[in-house]
């Protein structure tokens, strides 16, 4: 019993470091937004570091589904939409929806969350506090939409279930390109002018990089949480054997609709931080490829691992935006190379993929997790088994 | 025998798949604190009145009463009210049906082991006996996940510690549940289905695959769990040696129908029992 009551020093260890990382990683995240020099290289480092924070946050979410509960959905991108409709919808300022909806009127909507809390608060303070409400608020709404699918979907199993969430969530991508929620949705004309990163500031601090980090890591946190609760084991039994699961007493249905809502409020969190990030969203962007991309991610990281998600993310990201730019550019080094033209970039990337599918199929993590405590204790026994060995000779 | 009602009253259940009858009319009692054995051959029917039992499946028609309440009921509607070739058809008709989850089941005290065993794969030996505490713990997924439960984690974690001490186990608590032997896996499976706290343990051919001597373990094993835990216990078994030695009464079944019922001595001695099992002589 001890053993498990008591923290052992590799944990407590790796617990500090794992503090200083984070707040080292905060520090220099507030340092590129305020005083690093805007040059070729940082310009590039954070929109990469934004979009892989986000993408970590939606691919842990589609983990929790898929590599924790077994459940194979593929609406993903569906409630992304939803949350990143929903959060532009209540932070567009009331004064810009005339030039926003500008076919449907001014629109349905005559408030603005951020602003009404800038009103009481002041601009800066409204703008955190309401990015955060609106963030919050999108996650919900992206969890309702998941409970009603949810009810006739999860009844389904494997292929059947991520065809049907699949179909699901194109519908909902259809439904928000109809002109009869025009008033509402703008119909297929893009959301604008809503509260971006840029706007997020504590007195004269600029926090656009470190705001995405922050609610990632926030809700990845909730998730690893969750994970390792009594819930979190009920998930696994789900995903590792239905039938003993539900002989144990666990209910089926019960625990795969919890891990569905549960995620899916965090797929709306990150489709809110997406529709930040891009400053304008449309529901056209979100297509099955979507899904594909993050489930990509999720399969190169590891099926069942949270780290691993969040590793693949910022590599996915970085290669995909910033690494591998050059195929695309026609030149490599000053070389003129001919076939490094548009697209070439998708043709390497296509292979790469295929590649660790075949040869790396359990990701880069498998189904274990990055932890310092982990790498400390790896390193203690090797330290103590080599100064074995040196005692011997 | 006392006017006790019986834990376990089972009552007429048919079981029909398409064409074919995998369960009988099959009724049978289990009285409290007592083992009693469904036995027969290869395909007789046995693990099908299991999952009728725990709803697995819902049977085509009949009744099981759990500690003299209905728990499972069913009678011949729809499609199958046509095709139903068993007896009693007008039986049930005139109440509901009642078909609960297997989940529901285990939540009123029937716990059960599988005949291939279906442990949580990933997971430690230690996990696979606390998941199996979830459903009885209060707490829902904010207080798991905000960690308001602390107390109520702390008993689960201290319950299945002692389990496992009790049941032998508490050495391999760190490995992984499919890394045992497979006779401890046995053993394993019947302290997760212990954990979940039941009055009835059913167990699916718990010596399939051992070898005598683990056999004669388990047999002791099974009878000092039923001590312990206050248990009522119904099995299905193969091995002869098992049932004759600690079951109270015995039930034998063969193409879905009962041929014998009676204390094992009645039964080792019971010519359609031999017939079944060994085979009809053509003279």
């Amino acid at each position: 019993m001890e053993k498990t009551l008591k923290k052992d020093p590799a944990q407590k260890a790796g617990t500090a470091i794992a503090a200083c990382l984070i707040a080292a990683l905060y520090i220099f995240l507030i340092l590129l937004d305020n005083v690093l020099p805007a040059n070729s290289f940082t310009l590039m480092l954070i929109p990469v570091l934004k979009k892989g924070a986000i993408y970590s946050l939606i691919c842990v979410s589609m983990n929790l589904l898929n590599g924790f509960t077994g459940l194979f959905s593929l609406g993903q991108a569906g409630f992304l939409l939803v949350g990143a409709y929903t959060y532009a919808i209540f932070s567009i300022p009331a004064d810009q929806h005339a030039a926003v909806y500008q076919y449907f009127d001014g629109g349905a909507v005559g408030f603005s969350i951020p602003e009404a809390l800038g009103k009481a608060l002041g601009e800066n303070a409204g703008n955190f506090l309401g990015a955060v409400v609106c963030i919050i608020i999108a996650g919900l709404v992206a969890a309702a939409f998941a409970a009603l699918i949810g009810i006739p979907v999860l009844r389904l199993k494997s292929d059947y279930l991520a065809i049907a969430t699949l179909g699901f969530a194109e519908i909902i991508r259809a439904i928000f390109q109809w002109n009869g929620l025009g008033p509402v949705t703008n119909g297929s004309n893009m959301l604008r002018k809503y509260t971006n990163f840029s706007a997020i500031k504590i007195g004269d601090i600029k926090l656009a990089t470190a705001f995405p980090f922050f609610i990632s890591m926030i809700c990845i946190a909730l998730i690893v949480l969750l994970i390792h609760s009594s819930y979190g084991r009920a998930f696994k039994a789900v995903r590792d054997d239905e039938v003993a699961a539900e002989a144990m007493g666990i209910s089926l249905f019960k625990h795969k609709m919890l891990s569905f809502v549960i995620s899916s409020f965090f797929a709306g969190v990150g489709g809110a931080l997406l529709a930040m990030y891009q400053t304008t969203i449309q529901a056209s962007a979100f297509k099955s490829a979507m899904t594909y991309e993050i489930l990509l991610i999720v399969v190169i990281g590891g099926i069942g691992s949270v780290s691993g998600s969040c590793i693949a993310s910022f590599l996915y990201i970085a290669c995909n935006e910033w690494w591998l730019r050059f195929l695309d550019s026609g030149s490599f080094f000053g070389l003129s190379v001919p076939f490094f033209r548009d697209g070439f970039r998708k043709v390497v990337f296509s292979v790469l993929i295929m590649v660790i599918v075949l040869f790396f199929s359990r990701g880069i993590m498998g189904d274990r997790e990055l932890s310092f405590a982990g790498l400390l204790r790896r390193h203690k026994k090797k330290a103590a088994s080599g100064a074995e060995g040196g005692g011997q000779a | 025998m006392s006017e006790k009602k019986p834990v376990l009253h089972v009552e007429n259940i048919t079981m029909q798949f398409g064409g074919v009858m995998a369960v009988n009319n099959l009724s049978l009692d289990v009285p409290e604190g007592q083992i009693i054995a469904l036995i027969g051959p290869n395909g007789a029917g046995k693990t099908t009145a299991f999952n009728c039992i725990t709803g697995v499946y819902e049977p085509t028609n009949g009744l099981v009463e759990f500690c003299g309440l209905p728990m499972v009921r069913n009678f011949p509607h729809g499609k199958m009210k046509k095709q139903y070739q068993g007896e009693f058809a007008d039986k049930y008709a005139h109440d509901p049906v009642i078909k609960p989850s297997p989940d529901k089941i285990t939540e009123l005290g029937i716990a059960r082991t599988f005949q291939n065993i279906r442990l949580w794969k990933s997971m430690t030996v230690f996990d696979n006996v606390l998941t199996a505490k979830h459903m009885r713990a209060d707490q829902n997924v904010f207080s798991a996940t905000f960690r308001t439960n602390a107390r109520e984690e702390k008993r689960m974690r201290e319950e299945t510690e002692a389990l496992l001490a009790e049941q032998d186990l508490l050495q391999y608590r760190d490995e992984l549940a499919t890394s045992l032997p497979y006779g401890l896996q046995r053993r394993l499976e019947i302290a997760r289905a212990l954990a979940t706290s039941p009055k009835l343990l059913l167990l699916d051919e718990p010596a399939a695959g051992m070898n005598p001597q683990e056999t004669a373990e388990l047999a002791a094993f099974i009878q000092q769990i039923r001590q312990e835990y206050d248990l009522t216990i119904f099995l299905i078994e193969h091995h002869m040696d098992l049932v004759m030695q600690i079951s109270d009464y015995i039930y034998v079944i063969d193409f879905g129908s009962e041929i014998a019922r009676g204390v094992p001595q009645a039964i080792q001695n019971d010519q359609r029992v031999i017939d079944a099992y060994l085979g009809v002589s053509e003279e």
